[in-house]
Order: C-alpha cells, then sequence, then structure tokens
C-alpha cells in the first residue's frame, strides 16, 4: 500500500476548466489516497523453486522502486509528474515504468493500482 | 492504453427457474436457486473501461461521468428489485437472472452509452453475486 498526496491540475486548462475536468480533484491544496499497488509477474515455474518469482525478491524491488520513491510523498513533485497530471492512470504507467526491467524474474505483466475502494486502473504496458 | 474500473453495489432479488422445465427438473439443477419465493444477494458490479489517458487531462475517462452512467443504466434498474419481476430482461421468465446473463444484461445496458460518450470502449463488466462468484463478460469477440 502507498499513501500519497495529489493534486489534479493540467496547467494548459484555465482554472475553470480544471475545476470542471477535476471537480474537488483540483482542490488547491491537494487530497491523499491509500492507494493499493498490485505487480502481476508472468513466467514459467522454476522446476526446482516451484516459483515464478521469488516473492521476497520482488518485494525487494518494488519496496525500493516505488515504495520508497512514492509512499508517503507528495506526487506533484514527483520528476515524472512536472510533465504530466498525476492522475492514477498516469500513477500506474509511471510504476509499470520503473519496474518492468527490475523485475528479479519472469516478466512484469500488469501493474494495477486501486485509488479508492470504488475504482482501480489496470497497464499492461502498451 | 490503460483499463479504467469503476465497482458499485447492487442489492437484488432472483430466483432461477426454467419454464420448459418441470419443477422436479429445476430443483435438480438450480436447488436452492430454484425456490419460488426467491432470495437475495448484494452483487457487485465492476465496469471496465479501455483507453488511452488524454494528454492534457490524464483521464482516460471522467470517473464521474461513468459514475453516474452506472447508476442511471443499470443501477436504476437492478438495485433494491426482484430481477425476475421487474427488469425487462428476465421478466416473464424471458432470461434466467443467473450471475452471467446479469453481466451481459449490464454490458449491452452501459455499451451505447460508452460509445456515444467516446475515448473509450466498454471493456469488461464483471458481476460478483458473492464475495466467492463473479461473472465476467467482455463483448462479442
Amino acid at each position: 500500500m502507498l499513501s500519497a498526496s495529489h493534486r489534479l491540475q493540467a496547467d494548459a486548462l484555465s482554472a475553470e476548466a480544471n475545476r470542471t475536468a477535476y471537480g474537488k480533484c483540483n482542490n488547491p491544496f491537494g487530497h491523499g489516497h491509500n492507494y493499493v499497488v498490485e505487480v502481476l509477474a508472468g513466467g514459467d515455474v522454476d522446476s526446482e523453486t516451484g516459483m515464478v518469482v521469488n516473492m521476497a525478491a520482488l518485494d525487494e524491488v518494488v519496496r525500493q522502486r516505488v515504495l520508497d520513491r512514492f509512499d508517503h510523498a507528495n506526487l506533484n513533485c514527483d520528476p515524472l509528474f512536472v510533465n504530466q497530471v498525476p492522475t492514477t492512470e498516469n500513477l500506474c504507467r509511471a510504476v509499470f515504468g520503473v519496474l518492468k526491467d527490475a523485475m528479479p524474474a519472469g516478466k512484469l505483466e500488469y501493474v494495477r493500482v486501486e485509488e479508492t475502494e470504488n475504482n482501480f486502473f489496470e497497464y499492461s504496458g502498451s | 492504453m490503460v483499463e479504467l474500473t469503476r465497482r458499485a453495489t447492487f442489492s437484488a432479488s432472483h430466483y432461477y427457474w426454467n419454464d420448459s422445465w418441470s419443477p422436479e427438473k429445476n430443483e435438480q439443477v438450480f436447488g436452492r436457486c430454484a425456490r419460488r419465493n426467491g432470495h437475495g444477494h448484494n452483487y457487485t458490479l465492476e465496469v471496465t473501461v479501455a483507453g488511452e489517458p488524454d494528454a492534457v487531462t490524464g483521464f482516460v475517462v471522467d470517473l464521474k461521468w461513468l459514475k453516474d452512467a452506472i447508476e442511471s443504466e443499470v443501477l436504476a434498474a437492478f438495485d433494491h428489485r426482484h430481477l425476475n419481476i421487474e427488469v425487462p430482461e428476465f421478466a416473464e421468465g424471458k432470461l434466467i437472472p443467473t450471475t452471467e446473463n446479469i453481466a451481459v444484461a449490464a454490458w449491452k445496458r452501459l455499451e451505447p452509452a460508452v460509445k456515444k460518450a467516446g475515448g473509450a470502449r466498454l471493456s469488461r463488466v464483471r458481476v460478483y453475486e458473492t464475495p466467492e462468484i463473479f461473472a465476467e463478460y467482455r463483448g462479442e469477440a
């Protein structure tokens, strides 16, 4: 789980257009979520270990590359979100991007990010 | 392409019954689900749309729009209703309100609204009858 704040504001749009597009998510001081991040690794089951990927190794990669970076952070302050709005769609793609070449085994199949209990987003790399 | 899913819940009653079968056969195939007084569930509906995030807003679709569309196209008809009696797709024995058929019915109700809004396509409708059982429909291939 990743607790972070964000504010949805597109600099290319006027203040009115931002308010219309984002509603309460445009409130000036931001707001937060407990994001739930799921990482799906796919691959063949290793004949010796019985694993697709060692879960402890995957946890460590996710901790270093995702949690240490985004947990208890303000997403708007991260370099990844200088030129794009930190919607959960873009967060999903960003997490995929930082993980895809760092998998200890197997292939990154998708990243799923649950913003609230009522909505979640999935990105499979294309 | 990013897939965005909105969850909603509705509470409804139903029973499973095929009018062209004998009562014995209905009871044999459907078990307790064939009881004609019906029974109920808290269903969970997950509606997934797919598209490219807008380069400016970062949205696939406006989540508020999707929430309202689910409410007006599906929940208004299904929530706190008896599916066999009050929902046109299932009324008069036309279709058995199984989880599978509810998923397809929800898809057919939502697809025109999603197409009209543009920007994303309806990708998946999943209906949980209980936390352990769900049916999923992705449209015709």
